[in-house]
């Protein structure tokens, strides 16, 4: 048999309920995983094993009293280091929170725990999740697993790190702007960003809220429905989750893609993409068109506005969210603390934040300051909602656009610190996905000539999870 | 284009502290970024509706009913490191 830490959930699930393997053994062999290679990749802030072995214990006595277990029960998963848990540290990667220990579960926690969740630990990313590569993360950044001199990407590159090494089953991400897309593809996992409200925000931080959403890491298609039949749904404590139906996920797996029509918006194989990542994502689309599908290339003009849409309006939103951290309720204290409120807030803020987050919230006090409202906020609003209607017109013809994630492979650790546009360029083909609020799943689809992978993303209509599934799923057994 | 005066008031709406060093990095990047965004004055928005909001949602409504919160009163207040007097009232600097 594989290692045990290399196997999917399926097969985890299956050796678990036949009594193959234990859960505590499934745990042992990630920790082993974990203490071999993360010294290295430095995917994890804070390992719990202690209560990782306790929640996989819980599941063995179930498993040997013959209960009936959930496919995730026992399968030991890792969690991005912006989701409340209870009694563990959840520090954002922000000198802010590094010792802040929340005193109760986020939603997606909660259903977590419900089917049997072990959570090995808190995975790595960039501050309050501002970033392309881990970097500005103040426990320092996550090395890509292929290639130790380059970048996981970012925000989620613990997640994206810890599920494509092997050291957990899947891991819980966000996505932003690509937070998860991205690492995923420069990393060579997949990655799931769901439409914006299909899962609870509830207990997670807040960057930008008309588009933050919650989403996973995984090894395979199937993993990817089986985490997200878990997690998606209403809830009550975040009223930007709609009452649409979940689907049974699975039923969208192994079906074939004969007649299907993709789509290929040409701004995505154009200037700035590179050109062994747009054939390779080119060669994966043949294989579906082999396989019966129909492709046709759709035009979605207004791409090239996406990346100044999110650079005024997400520091916007996120400047409001962040306001929140006052020194007072939560987070740090500041070193010498003074004596009156507003001495205190700004010493409070500006010891607390990284370079980034003070960047960000000064980027959105600017463009919501008087003045400057209508000119950057106003205009970044309007220029969204086109960008939406041109989805909405290419969907008229097609059910899915396929398009590469990330312009190039995982770059070098450094290269673009000091140039924030640069880094921020690295999200110029998720971001307009995000400003629709579409579902969108990356898949690994090669690697390039110096070994790094290569990924591409499934975008369909809101709520269409099913659908990208379906086309995910065909497209692994090619 | 941003100056340093520019960039020290938006610090100061934002309660964020700089030092001088982070002025003087942050004056250019931001510059950078704000020029960036002009691109948008390209694009013909006449007529077109602001989105604030992406899936069409609104008035949620949720029933008025009291529930228990995840947290317990003290294990809010554990969540600072302020300190808390008899009363279990957080103890703030004053407002001067």
């Amino acid at each position: 048999m594989a290692e045990l830490n290399k196997l999917t959930i399926r097969e985890a699930h299956e050796g678990l309920v036949s009594k193959k393997f234990s859960s505590a053994e499934l745990t042992d062999a990630c920790f082993a995983e974990i203490k071999k290679k993360d010294k290295d990749l430095n995917a994890f802030i804070t390992l719990d094993e202690e209560g990782a072995m306790k929640s996989a214990k819980e599941v063995d006595a179930k498993i040997a009293k013959g209960e009936k277990i959930s496919m995730l029960a026992g399968v030991p998963a890792a969690v991005k280091d912006i989701f409340n848990t209870k009694g563990v540290k959840t520090t954002c990667a922000s000198p802010f929170l590094k010792d802040f220990v929340p005193p109760y579960d986020a939603t997606v926690i909660e259903r977590l725990k419900e089917n049997g969740l072990v959570m090995l630990g808190k995975t790595n990313l960039d501050e309050f999740a501002c970033g392309s590569s881990t970097e500005s993360s103040c426990f320092g950044v996550t090395k890509n697993p292929h290639d130790l001199s380059r970048v996981a990407g970012g925000s989620s590159g613990g997640s994206a790190a810890a599920v494509a090494s092997d050291m957990c089953f899947y891991a819980l991400g966000t996505d932003t702007g690509g937070s998860i897309r991205q690492p995923a593809s420069l990393c060579g996992t997949y990655g799931m960003k769901v439409t914006y409200g299909r899962v609870s925000r509830s207990g997670v931080t807040a960057m930008a809220s008309s588009w933050d959403t919650i989403g996973h890491f995984a090894k395979n298609a199937e993993d990817v429905a089986t985490v997200l039949q878990v997690i998606a749904g209403r809830d009550v404590k975040d009223s930007t989750t709609p009452d649409v139906v979940v689907p049974d996920y699975s039923k969208f797996l192994g079906q074939d893609v004969k007649g299907l029509k993709i789509g290929l918006p040409k701004e995505y194989f154009g200037e700035g993409v590179e050109k062994e990542t747009a054939e390779t994502v080119k060669a994966a689309v043949a294989k579906l068109e082999k396989a019966g599908a129909k492709v046709v290339e759709v035009s979605l003009p207004s791409t090239k506005y996406a990346l100044a849409v999110y650079y005024v309006t997400m520091p916007a939103e996120l400047s409001a969210n962040l306001e929140r951290f006052d020194g007072i309720r939560f987070g740090k204290k500041p070193k010498n603390e003074p004596d009156n409120l507003v001495d205190y807030y700004f010493a409070a803020r500006g010891e607390g934040f990284g370079e980034e987050i003070k960047r960000r919230i000064m980027i959105g006090t600017y463009v919501l300051s008087a003045g400057y409202y209508d000119a950057y906020y106003k205009k970044g609003l309007r220029v969204r909602t086109l960008i939406i209607q041109e989805f909405a017109k290419a969907f008229e013809n097609v059910d899915v656009l396929i398009a590469p994630v990330s312009p190039f492979p995982a770059f070098k650790i450094g290269a673009l610190v000091d140039n924030p546009l640069a880094m921020y360029m690295a999200d110029v083909l998720t971001i307009p996905v995000s400003a629709a609020g579409l579902p969108s799943l990356a898949c690994p689809c090669g690697m390039s000539a110096e070994g790094l992978p290569i990924g591409l993303q499934i975008i369909a209509p809101q709520f269409e999870e099913g659908l990208v599934l379906k086309v995910a799923s065909a497209l692994e057994k090619l | 284009m941003l100056d340093e005066k520019t960039v020290r008031h938006v610090a100061k709406l934002a309660r964020i502290s700089l030092t001088d060093a982070e002025v003087a990095k942050f004056t250019p990047q931001l510059s950078q970024v704000l020029d960036y965004v002009e691109i948008l004055k390209e694009v013909d928005t006449k007529d077109v509706p602001e989105t604030s909001q992406v899936t069409g949602l609104k008035d949620i409504f949720q029933k008025d009913e009291i529930e228990r919160s995840k947290a317990s009163r003290e294990e809010l207040l554990a969540c600072s490191e302020l300190p808390v007097d008899s009363k279990q009232v957080r103890v703030m600097p004053a407002i001067k």
